[in-house]
């Protein structure tokens, strides 16, 4: 994809994410025939074009839905939703919630970054309360969106943070969501170099910390209290929960038949045998 | 008349039930619609009721005849009113030969009853002597079918079925009630004062009693669909419920989604993966999926939308009817894409229709709408069994080579649709504008050859138009236009007018609008048309279209479907 013309800027965080995101897939070893990247709108939204795989760009704040259903059509497909803060927490934030309750088998990467980019320098769900952009001239007063607490208390399969200036950290816990069976969050907070100048690559590393190997992440209230950390952010896996039942097992159409929907026809014969119903046999 | 006999009908009986939402007035038009058909009558039913849960008034009508019957009337023969507040309710539709079969305590005086022909029956009487008030609307299914002379045994397996699911005291009562009821009917037919006498018709055995959201359900089936997401929204929650419930046996995903928003991603998402896909909704929950209708578009993803249409602006009447989103699911979804309006008239349309919209959707790329109302979903009648003969599915997606591009330039528009993980290529789509291999482009050349591509798919629909269909005389002299679910109610005004210079032309498809319109037009000396709305919005697609103005128009937006009579005296203005 070397012809490809990256509509980022010079020093993105979006460009290590792209890098290990790749490094991961490749360790991983998934055919990019059999990867689906959902996407919706905004510079993180753009990432699945400069890959080699499958590609479903939608609409900002949609990507979840579209993956939920990708996935549940055929569920041999790994599919990732990934785009940025504002789209999956605030156009997409009820998404966001009701997919956590579904549980697909995906894996949502999220690039924090604080800031909307794309649309130059507004606040975002997650931006930190004080930060002046242009639109919120006497700086944000509204209380920053928590995504991990939120996807905690509802319980998520599996609920991490990373950073993007830590390459190799931020890959084993990609590594694990994908790994993961189930709805997987990976929050990876970014600096935007163009408009977000307080949350800086240096301002991440202060303010940021690994939990602990001792954190058991089967420990729901504990990771629920290590998520509302906010003086320094923990990063790593700080929920898992082995015991859901994912979408695609639930919507039960795959416990006797695996192939995917493209693959199956209809029967016609009980679809007769349903009609015949509708004449009211005595 | 005999002295004392104060009721007589020979044919078509319109039986009417009106009462509190909770009193089972549902259940009595399903076990008398059922019941009648068994008894080898055609049938025919429609209801109309309030946005709420308990309370309010409702009603429903049957129709019972030894020929077809599949339009409402505004006429009652036998009404059955079961509350307070009843009479009232449908009192513009009684008339001298009305009969009211009712207990005067149960239903209050708050009308002038010396206008009225009543005749005390006990429903609540005999309901409390069981047990429970409850039971009322089961006696009346009783005395319905024993007016009628059906046999009682098949009334009674009928209520058994009917409530097998709950106790065992529960089905017994009911059977008591139905079997009390039934003695009542009797006792009327012995005293002389009603008597019915309709002949039933042998072709209603083989024939199925469908009502207009089953229709469209099983068109789904039929038309492969295996994903439906949707948000729940009254009158088009029927075909969510209905595929819900043969999810299982057919394989299909049924996902109530969070909002509408959620839930056409959803099924564009499933297209994408190789699904066939589809969403039911109403004005309300469409307008939040216009983004997603967009975006289908763009990404030339098969689609197919059920919007069973309820009067508006915003909720409006939500559990009322109305043809007022024709427009609205025309000019829907920014940017510009081709899109296919299909309308049913008669049951057996919405099946064959439904069925038809998932291939044209798979096979054009573009998405096809199913337009009802709130009417036409909640009616249902005895109608020939729907032929699957010639079913069969093609799915038209391609096996992905190496060099895929899912949007290749091609003469006719159309690019081979390829789906993940079948094929050794990419599927790449992407809501931005976006070049021959999905990716986002701004090159706007490239921009202008895409539009183009895209909307050559409209040359491409005008050869799978449905026609419209001429009722009547080929030589007419007045045309009557309408479309969607007035096909049996402006058939049947028709019919009963005086002159036989006059036919209707029924659309299926209203839009791409059929290229024989014009024709049809301009053959007419005079045309009129009928539509549930305010602004004529089918008129103004046709001058739109054919540069005809039709000036006369038979309009009714109050909520409630048209009737015959008001049809027929509607016609007789305009032909005079």
């Amino acid at each position: 994809m070397g012809d490809i013309d990256i509509a980022w800027c010079p020093g993105c965080g979006n460009f290590p994410i792209l890098k290990i995101l790749k490094q991961t897939l490749a360790e991983l070893a998934i055919e990019p025939t059999n990867l689906v990247l959902v996407s919706g709108i905004g510079q993180a939204a753009k990432i699945p074009h400069y890959l080699r795989t499958n590609v479903f760009n939608g609409l900002h704040g949609r990507a979840l839905p579209a993956a939920t259903a990708i996935k549940a059509a055929n569920p041999a497909l790994t599919v990732i939703a990934e785009s940025g803060d504002g789209d999956m927490y605030g156009e997409g934030g009820n998404h966001f919630l009701h997919t956590i309750r579904r549980n697909p088998d995906i894996t949502n990467v999220v690039h924090d970054n604080m800031v909307y980019g794309l649309t130059k320098g507004q606040a975002s769900p997650t931006s930190r309360i004080g930060f002046k952009t242009p639109v919120q001239v006497a700086g944000v007063f509204l209380e920053p969106f928590n995504p991990l607490a939120v996807a905690i208390a509802l319980n998520a399969s599996f609920v991490a943070r990373a950073f993007a200036g830590d390459a190799e950290q931020t890959r084993e816990i990609l590594k694990g969501a994908i790994k993961h069976k189930g709805y997987a969050l990976v929050d990876i907070f970014q600096p935007c170099p163009s408009f977000n100048k307080l949350n800086t690559y240096d301002w991440f590393k202060e303010h940021t910390y690994y939990l602990e190997d001792s954190h058991d992440p089967a420990d729901r209230n504990e990771a629920f209290k290590r998520a509302t950390e906010e003086d320094k952010f923990p990063l790593g896996i700080f929920y898992i929960n082995n015991n859901k039942k994912t979408f695609e097992d639930n919507v039960g159409i795959y416990e006797e038949d695996q192939q995917p929907l493209y693959e199956r026809k209809p029967d016609f014969e009980k679809l007769h045998n349903l009609i015949e119903t509708f004449k009211v046999a005595d | 008349m005999d002295d004392g006999l104060l009721f007589e009908k020979k044919d078509d009986l319109s039986v009417v039930l009106c009462g509190r939402a909770g009193q089972g007035i549902q259940s009595v038009e399903y076990l008398l619609t059922r019941i009648f058909k068994l008894a080898g009558y055609h049938v025919f039913a429609a209801k109309e009721y309030m946005s709420r849960v308990r309370g309010g008034t409702n009603s429903t009508q049957i129709r019972v005849s030894s020929k077809p019957v599949r339009a409402c009337v505004s006429r009652i023969d036998i009404l059955i009113p079961l509350d307070r507040g009843a009479v009232r309710h449908v009192e513009k539709r009684i008339t001298p030969q009305t009969i009211i079969l009712a207990e005067q305590e149960i239903i209050g005086d708050d009308f002038d009853r010396a206008r009225y022909k009543f005749v005390d029956v006990p429903f609540t009487r005999t309901a409390c002597e069981i047990g429970d008030k409850i039971y009322s609307n089961v006696v009346a299914v009783g005395t319905i079918a024993g007016l009628f002379g059906i046999d009682l045994q098949t009334v009674s397996t009928h209520v058994e079925k009917f409530f097998c699911a709950k106790s065992d005291d529960v089905v017994q009562k009911n059977l008591i009630a139905v079997t009390e009821g039934f003695n009542l009917g009797l006792g009327l037919l012995d005293s002389g004062k009603i008597r019915i006498e309709i002949a039933g018709d042998a072709d209603v055995e083989s024939q199925i009693l469908v009502e207009g959201v089953e229709a469209v359900a099983l068109g789904a089936i039929a038309g492969g669909c295996d994903f439906i997401s949707s948000y729940p929204m009254s009158p088009s929650t029927g075909v969510l419920a209905f595929l819900a419930g043969q999810a299982k046996n057919f394989g299909i995903i049924a996902e109530q989604a969070e909002d509408e928003i959620a839930a056409i991603n959803m099924a564009i998402g499933a297209w994408y993966a190789g699904a066939r896909a589809m969403v039911t909704t109403s004005g309300g929950g469409f307008a939040l999926m216009t983004e997603g209708l967009s975006l289908a578009g763009m990404l030339e993803s098969p689609i197919v939308i059920h919007l069973a249409q309820r009067p508006g602006p915003a909720t409006g009447l939500p559990t009322r009817t109305e043809q007022a989103d024709l427009e609205l699911a025309l000019y829907a979804g920014h940017g510009e894409f081709p899109r296919i309006l299909l309308a049913p008239g008669r049951v057996e349309d919405a099946f064959y229709l439904t069925r038809k919209a998932f291939d044209l959707a798979d096979r054009y790329q573009v998405p096809v709408f199913i337009l009802t109302d709130q009417y036409f979903v909640d009616s249902y009648y005895n109608t020939p069994c729907f032929d699957l003969s010639d079913t069969k599915i093609e799915k038209h997606i391609v096996k992905t080579d190496a060099d895929y591009r899912r949007y290749e330039l091609t003469a006719n528009g159309i690019s081979p649709r390829g789906i993940p993980g079948f094929g050794q290529g990419l599927v790449v789509v992407d809501s931005d504008e976006h070049d021959e291999a999905g990716h986002i482009t701004e090159d706007l050349d490239l921009r202008v050859e895409m539009v183009d591509k895209r909307l050559r798919k409209l040359e491409l629909l005008q050869y799978e138009i449905v026609p419209p269909e001429l009722v009547g005389p080929e030589d007419y002299k007045n045309l009557v236009v309408c479309w969607g679910s007035t096909y049996h109610i402006v058939e049947e005004a028709v019919r009963n007018l005086d002159t036989d210079d006059v036919a209707f032309l029924h659309f299926r498809q209203v839009y791409p609008l059929p290229n024989e319109t014009v024709d049809y037009l301009l053959r007419a000396q005079t045309t009129v048309i009928v539509e549930g709305n305010a602004t004529s919005q089918f008129a103004k697609l046709i001058k739109l279209h054919t540069g005809i103005d039709i000036e006369e128009k038979i309009l009714k937006y109050d909520g409630l479907s048209f009737t015959v009579e008001e049809l027929i005296e509607g016609l007789n203005d305009f032909l005079s």
